[in-house]
């Protein structure tokens, strides 16, 4: 069980590529992050996969279906989408009927609706803002209603497009652990263009680097966000601590650079340091 | 004599019970380099409206104690007339930005103090090449990318040349490449024109190489206050949940294990550069 891509290519209607065939496949319990500059065609990405945006080339399969035989209903059922911008998600009077509103739309049960609206509100600490009216609540809280909202239907493929935008230390916190907290049951594919915060995360995903609708790189976290060419490639800022050992290393300390992990690079730097002493 | 100075500062939006701000006194001298941080809701958006007079002109409710920027009690003197003094620019450059081309956009706020032609020229002029719009000066704004919309923004309050520019996240909408030089920017007019700077934002990694001070900021209060090597190594900052540059975490780290620097370093290059020197006395 997996979404394919093939190929795809997506042109809007004034003309630009927003995608210049990009074949991908993300396996089912996979964790994926996507990075890139401003309008390199993430949003736009991860759009295909329940099918908001249908291939102008190339097909999207989910599970072995093609994104174009089936309804956005039918694919939101396995591919949940969280919006990057809460507004444009949230609709509802109150927070309670936001989290129930798919759930009715695919025809749980009364008593499962309850229950897993409960879940959902227990889980993001919103038990309080139950009646609140999702427009009235803070940019954090927003996000999560939008992020329940989702969750409670307990979708295969979970995608979450910039969930760390506007959010404090402390949420992001959380968040990482939320979504630690899914993996295993769940794939999880997150647009992101914080580093540090893909930096912190156990386990690490895999990272696809995109630019100008194309694929710049596919691998382990750990390798690209430690190669500062393909980093400044995508417009992102170099993760700090592989920029240390890097600044070591042209001052002539003998040490590794692919590392993300503060521990590991004072390991690395006391042994070094050590080796100088000797 | 400081440029902003803040005294028993209450206020509280109307219709809401509790104080967005809650007792702030402080006072920031002509130049300084101010980052302002803490948790989303602390009353950072709250306190940069409350340096240029939005509020209590703009937004109303209960204001208390006495703000002065740059000679001017902020309740005496109207939006327009502290605009000279005090620039704000906005998280999300498309809500300042409304006019056809990026030079009419810069051109509005000294068009509007009625200043001579040749004077608002001039002023145009330099405020699009400070910011490295002069190119793109005929463009309109929404063909631009959020970091070129940013710059505009901050041409446009240049324009009014105010001896403060009081920035609330306004890199929360770019990608991390173009934060980094609108930070780079923002540094460079503070270095140049010893411009004073507050600068809200929680990317600590991102700006605290450039900060004279960081005051975070918890519950319509001030709870640190103080030079970046200070507050980041407090352990007040980490309780906060303010997020610490990993160069900083490094460093403790190192110091637990007995290996301590001449100083707290804020950038990775630094962090190099004082391990080298260490390395030196070693061999």
């Amino acid at each position: 069980m997996a979404i394919e891509l093939e190929d795809v290519w997506f042109v809007y209607p004034n003309g630009v590529e927003a995608l210049r065939g990009i074949s991908l496949t993300i396996e089912e319990g996979e964790f994926v992050v996507i990075m890139g500059p401003n309008g390199a065609g993430k949003t736009t990405l991860v759009k295909t996969f329940n099918g908001l945006i249908r291939p102008t080339r190339g097909r999207v399969l989910v599970d072995g279906v093609d994104t174009r035989d089936a309804t956005v209903a039918e694919l939101s059922r396995k591919v949940g989408l969280v919006f990057q911008n809460p507004d444009h998600q949230l609709f509802c009077e109150t927070v309670e009927e936001e989290v129930a509103f798919a759930l009715r739309n695919f025809g749980f049960e009364d008593d499962e609706i309850r229950r897993r609206v409960d879940w959902a509100l227990r889980t993001f600490g919103l038990e309080g803002y139950r009646d609140a009216s999702p427009l009235a609540l803070s940019g954090g809280e927003k996000k999560r209603v939008a992020l329940a909202s989702v969750l409670v239907w307990e979708p295969k493929y979970l995608v979450l497009d910039e969930p760390t935008l506007g959010q404090d230390y402390a949420q992001k916190k959380r968040l990482r652990e939320l979504i630690r907290g899914l993996l295993g049951d769940r794939t999880v594919i997150m647009v992101t263009h914080d580093v540090e915060f893909v930096a912190d995360m156990r386990p690490r995903p895999r990272l696809i680097l995109m630019s100008g609708g194309r694929l710049l790189a596919d691998g382990r976290a750990e390798e690209i966000l430690t190669d500062p060419e393909r980093i400044d490639m995508a417009r992102l800022v170099r993760p700090q601590v592989p920029e240390v050992l890097r600044n070591l290393r042209s001052l002539g300390a003998p040490v590794r650079t692919d590392v993300l992990d503060v521990e590991e690079a004072r390991d690395i730097i006391l042994s070094a340091l050590e080796v100088g002493r000797g | 004599m400081p440029i902003i100075e803040i005294e028993g500062l209450r206020f509280t939006y109307s219709g809401s019970r509790k104080p967005a701000l809650n007792g702030i006194d402080l006072s920031i001298e002509k130049g300084e380099f101010v980052v302002l941080t803490g948790p989303s809701g602390c009353g950072k958006t709250t306190f940069c409206r409350c340096l240029n007079g939005l509020i209590p002109h703009f937004y109303h409710g209960d204001f208390q104690g006495r703000v002065v920027v740059a000679g001017l009690d902020t309740r005496e003197h109207e939006i327009w007339e502290l605009a000279q003094h005090v620039g704000l620019v906005f998280q999300n450059p498309e809500n300042q930005l409304f006019c056809l081309t990026v030079e009419a956009d810069v051109a509005f706020g000294p068009e509007n103090l009625g200043l001579p032609r040749e004077e608002i020229r001039r002023r145009v002029d330099w405020a699009l090449r400070a910011t490295g719009m002069w190119e793109l000066r005929f463009r309109a704004p929404h063909e631009l990318s959020g970091g070129q919309q940013q710059r505009a923004a901050i041409a446009g309050v240049l324009a009014m040349e105010p001896e403060v520019l009081v920035l609330d996240e306004p890199t929360s909408f770019l990608d991390p490449a173009g934060a980094a030089e609108i930070i780079a920017l923002v540094a460079k007019l503070s270095r140049e024109h010893r411009m004073t700077v507050i600068l809200a934002e929680h990317r600590l990694e991102l700006v605290a190489p450039y900060a004279d001070r960081i005051i975070v900021m918890e519950e319509g209060r001030i709870a640190l206050n103080g030079p970046p090597e200070e507050v980041l190594t407090s352990g007040k900052a980490t309780e906060l949940g303010v997020g610490i540059p990993k160069v900083v975490k490094l460093h403790a780290l190192l110091a637990a294990s007995g290996l301590r620097l001449s100083r707290v370093p804020l950038s990775p290059r630094e962090m190099a550069e004082l391990l080298a020197e260490v390395a030196k006395d070693w061999r």
